[in-house]
C-alpha cells in the first residue's frame, strides 16, 4: 500500500494506516553506524560523498551504536574484531539491521581458506539483513542493497509476526 | 664499509663470541647471547655508526631452528648491514635490543607474537597484532588452525 494512494484534492488529507506512516518515517530515516574495517569503507564513503549521496535516503553517520538503526560490516572482519562487532551490535536498539557488505564479511572473501585470523562471514556472530556482493561492491550495490533493507522495513508490521526483522 | 670489512672489524673486537659471517646473503651470524652488545657496539662505534633499525624480522627456518634478522642502516655514513640470529625452536631465546633501538619495540613484539622467539629484556614483550588470549604463533610453519575461537567457529 502506497502512502499516497487515496489523495484528497483539497484540505491536505492523505489517507493511510499507522504502520504505513510509521515505517515509511522509519525507513526514510535509517541511521549508519560510521564504522568501516578495510577497502569496503572506502566504498562506503564514496557512496555517502556528494556523486552518489546516500544521504538523500535519509542516512546519517552516528558515531555512537544506541542512536543507530543500521550497521554497515564494511570489511574484513578478523576474530579480535568480531567481538568488537558483536558487542557493537548488542549496544544498538531495536528494531536493528545490518548491512554485510563486501565478499569478507559475507563468507571471508579471499581469506577463506588460509586466513587463520579472519571469520568466515560475519553472519556467524550476529544475524544479516542484507548481504551485499562484490569485492568490493561499486557505491550503486550499496545503494542497491539499501533499497533492498528499505523494502524490509516497509514491510515490517507491529502486530503480525515473522516480519523479517532480526 | 662493505661486510666482510664489518665483520673483520667485529671480530677483532669480539673475538671469544664466535661470530660467523654467510657468504652467501652477505651477514654476519650472532650468538643469541651476544645480539645486545653487537648491536650497542655497531650503534656507537663511530666506524660504523647504524643509528638505524629499518627492519627487524622473524623467520621460521623449518628445520628446528627459528632466526630473527636485523637489516641496519647508517645515516651518516650511508652504509648497510646485516644481522642474523638463529635460535632452537625448542628453547628460542634471544636478548632484546629494543633498549639500543627504540624501533624494535614493536617490530620484536610482532615476531614474538607471530613466530614465537621470546627475547629476554624487553620490557613490555606482549601480543600485538593478534588478541591477547590467542593461543599458538602463527606463522610458524607447524601451525595448525584452531577449530574454534572464543566459541566462533574458524574454518570456512
Amino acid at each position: 500500500m502506497g502512502l499516497l494512494d487515496k489523495q484528497f484534492d483539497d484540505g491536505n488529507i492523505v489517507l493511510t494506516s499507522v504502520e504505513g506512516v510509521l515505517n515509511w518515517a522509519r525507513l526514510c530515516s535509517l541511521w549508519q553506524m560510521s564504522f568501516g574495517l578495510a577497502c569496503c569503507a572506502i566504498e562506503m564513503m564514496a557512496a555517502s560523498a556528494s556523486h552518489n549521496d546516500i544521504m538523500r535516503f535519509g542516512v546519517l553517520p552516528r558515531p555512537s551504536p544506541r542512536q543507530c538503526d543500521v550497521m554497515i560490516v564494511a570489511g574484513t572482519v578478523t576474530l579480535k574484531m568480531a567481538t568488537r562487532v558483536k558487542r557493537l551490535y548488542e549496544q544498538m536498539a531495536e528494531p536493528r539491521y545490518v548491512v554485510s557488505m563486501g565478499s569478507c564479511s559475507n563468507c571471508g572473501g579471499p581469506y577463506w581458506e588460509h586466513g587463520y585470523h579472519v571469520l568466515k562471514g560475519v553472519d556467524r556472530v550476529v544475524p544479516v539483513d542484507v548481504y551485499v556482493p562484490g569485492c568490493p561492491p561499486r557505491p550503486e550495490a550499496l545503494l542497491e542493497g539499501w533499497m533492498r533493507l528499505q523494502e524490509k522495513v516497509r514491510d515490517f508490521s507491529l502486530v503480525k509476526k515473522n516480519n523479517g526483522t532480526a | 664499509m662493505e661486510h666482510k670489512e664489518i665483520f673483520d672489524h667485529l671480530t677483532a673486537l669480539f673475538p671469544e663470541t664466535g661470530l660467523e659471517f654467510d657468504e652467501d646473503v652477505p651477514c654476519i651470524v650472532v650468538p643469541p647471547a651476544a645480539i645486545r652488545d653487537v648491536s650497542l657496539q655497531v650503534r656507537d662505534d663511530e666506524m660504523l655508526q647504524f643509528d638505524f633499525l629499518m627492519c627487524l624480522s622473524g623467520v621460521d627456518n623449518a628445520d628446528g631452528t627459528l632466526g630473527v634478522v636485523y637489516h641496519l642502516h647508517s645515516v651518516p655514513l650511508g652504509h648497510k648491514l646485516t644481522l642474523k640470529v638463529i635460535v632452537p625452536a625448542d628453547n628460542p631465546h634471544l636478548q632484546s635490543v629494543e633498549r639500543v633501538w627504540r624501533t624494535a619495540d614493536w617490530h620484536e613484539r610482532e615476531a614474538y607474537d607471530l613466530v614465537g622467539m621470546v627475547f629476554d629484556g624487553h620490557r613490555d614483550l606482549r601480543r600485538i597484532l593478534n588478541p591477547y588470549d590467542w593461543e599458538g604463533h602463527p606463522l610458524r610453519k607447524d601451525y595448525e588452525v584452531p577449530e574454534f575461537y572464543n566459541g566462533m567457529k574458524v574454518p570456512y
